[in-house]
């Protein structure tokens, strides 16, 4: 019998980077066949634009730097990037708008800051913040859930559409956004703040259109489904140790505590917290942005905190802020604090005696 | 006493008040959305420069040591209030773009940092000299970075043109390109930031080709802060 003598740590390493990227990609796939299938071929064009030039830029600057092009392609964190920034931005945005964001992200985020794992801020979230405010209009263009539209553009027309900025027919984006009764149609938290903003109470604000769905009174039509389906995807990461538990339970459960405050305060001018968890990309975000393993807290502890800041803000944001939806804005701000929370919440070294005293 | 060819270099490249040194950056944050606000600032900031060192200069045997630095921010306080006075009088517009920055040259910290470090301890026409080439380097920056965020953001080059020169420069405008979607992201301050950054990167960068093609260097230490004698 052969013994061999190695030093910690004992435990074999069972997944490698590209093991964990591949399993998150995996785990998206029942999100965006759901935005597919609500929204339409969109989300598939802009990831594949999003993909081949978040892979070109990687290669170009590791090629500049003079590290190996291809060991850092083969991690698929690059790959992985750009499908969370096609997946946030609208189905329709213009072609450019989609590499210029995922140039920033691969580029400017990460790679200027060393590559992966060096890179302070969510690549993904800050291409987004990025691209919305550089371009506010064309940022919050989402078309209406297919069962809403008017025009339901096909896949050659989808194309077109993201490439010309009109179908084959000359419909422009504003024609397609009109819903089935002629009024231009905004997504759920949109519609919301703007009638929260105009002095409707919020049971009025429910009955605009774009809430007409079988699911729940205050879940958007089709954006509800998405939302389900990526919390799907999410609780299988969790589920096998892609992903710990921690950031993802604190987020909700902050993000709802306090709209609940809110709620129960007053319920007229406030939304209730089955709304915000429902809508925008809270549930999206809380499994798949805000635990990146780069730009996250790393201990137990402190995945708690940083989940839970990132709910409050993301809560305090939608209500007082001035952009409907505010996931990427949460996590980016929080991701400057993860060095501080990473200082106070050290664990205690086995051996060493913690402050308070140890419970029997 | 250091040479003149010496005093360029260091104001316009090695010693660069906004690149190097990184003072004044308010101001060349702010300031910087188009290529004419920031000339319009950077000669501004030049003339109270030039006129701070001269008479910093001309007194610096006069001024007892303790009480130097209020009598330093009166001095720049003075010739800011020339130049504002100035700019209400012929460049009106450009006055009113410039806003409250104008009067907040006051605090640019390059001013007084050259009125302590250099024309206190130096004889009037080098000082004189000294503020030239430090302006000068300070206004190449605000025009760099000013003409990449408007040609960024508005696809424009020189727009406001006669605000600065008068009448003459109505139509020096150069369109580069026209777009429904302007990369507001460029004009905002963060872009202001990043663009910056780059100048400053982009700076290093050359430092390091021109480092390292230079034969047998002897490692000097320099700071790159120099607060007493440069």
């Amino acid at each position: 019998m052969k013994l061999t003598l190695s030093s910690s740590p004992h435990q074999r390493v069972r997944r490698d980077t590209s093991q964990v990227m591949r399993l998150v990609i995996l785990a998206m796939i029942p999100g965006i066949m759901a935005q597919v299938i609500i929204f339409g071929f969109g989300v598939l064009i802009q990831a594949t634009i999003a993909v081949i030039t978040a892979v070109i830029t990687e290669a170009a600057i590791l090629q500049i730097r003079g590290r190996s092009a291809k060991f850092a392609l083969n991690d698929f964190s690059a790959v992985l990037t750009a499908l969370l920034l096609a997946v946030s931005i609208p189905p329709l945005l213009p072609w450019w708008m989609t590499i210029l964001g995922t140039f920033f992200a691969i580029a400017v985020v990460k790679q200027l800051y060393g590559g992966l794992g060096f890179n302070l801020f969510n690549p993904a979230m800050a291409g987004y913040v990025m691209l919305l405010i550089s371009f506010p209009a064309a940022m919050t263009l989402w078309l209406p859930p297919q069962s809403l539209a008017s025009i339901q553009p096909d896949f050659v027309n989808v194309l077109t559409i993201i490439m010309t900025g009109f179908t084959e027919s000359g419909h422009s984006m504003d024609q397609l956004r009109m819903a089935a009764d002629g009024i231009t149609m905004a997504t759920p938290l949109d519609s919301v703040k703007t009638a929260l903003s105009q002095n409707y109470t919020y049971p009025e604000a429910l009955d605009e259109a774009i809430f007409t769905n079988n699911l729940n009174a205050s879940a958007g039509a089709g954006w509800a489904w998405v939302s389900l389906a990526y919390l799907v995807g999410g609780l299988f990461l969790v589920k096998i140790n892609v992903i710990n538990w921690h950031i993802p339970t604190a987020m909700l459960a902050a993000a709802a505590l306090l709209s609940a405050v809110f709620y129960i305060a007053d319920s007229d001018s406030f939304a209730s917290p089955i709304f915000h968890l429902l809508n925008g990309s809270l549930l999206f975000g809380a499994f798949f942005i805000a635990t990146d393993p780069v730009t996250a807290s790393t201990t137990d502890k402190g995945r708690l905190v940083f989940g839970a800041f990132i709910g409050m803000w993301v809560i305090v944001i939608r209500t007082f802020g001035g952009y409907p939806d505010a996931v990427a804005f949460a996590v980016i701000v929080m991701n400057m604090a993860v060095p501080l929370i990473d200082y106070y919440t050290r664990p205690r070294t086995y051996g060493h005696t913690a402050k308070r005293a140890r419970k029997p | 006493m250091t040479s003149y060819q010496d005093l360029t270099l260091q104001g316009l490249w090695k010693n660069n008040p906004a690149l190097v040194q990184l003072l004044g950056l308010c101001p060349l944050l702010a300031v910087t959305a188009t290529f004419i606000n920031g000339l319009g600032l950077g000669i501004a900031t030049m003339l109270v420069l030039i006129g701070s060192n001269i008479t910093v200069s001309l007194i610096r045997n006069v001024v007892r040591n303790e009480i130097r630095i209020p009598i330093f921010v009166m001095i720049i306080a003075s010739f800011v209030t020339i130049v504002q006075l100035l700019m209400n009088a012929f460049t009106y517009e450009l006055y009113l773009t410039l806003g409250i920055f104008i009067p907040l040259i006051v605090t640019n910290c390059a001013i007084i940092g050259r009125a302590e470090a250099f024309a206190s301890k130096n004889a009037v026409v080098p000082a004189a000299y000294d503020g030239l080439v430090m302006g000068a380097g300070f206004t190449v920056v605000l025009v760099v970075l000013g003409g990449l965020r408007e040609m960024l953001g508005n696809g424009t080059l020189f727009k406001g043109a006669d605000r600065l020169f008068g009448e003459v420069a109505s139509n020096w405008q150069l369109t580069l390109f026209t777009t429904e979607h302007p990369f507001l992201l460029a004009i905002l301050p963060p872009g202001a930031f990043l663009g910056m950054g780059l100048i400053i990167a982009f700076k290093n960068a050359i430092d390091a080709t021109l480092e390292a093609r230079k034969p047998n260097s002897e490692n000097i230490i320099t700071r790159a802060r120099v607060t007493t004698e440069s």
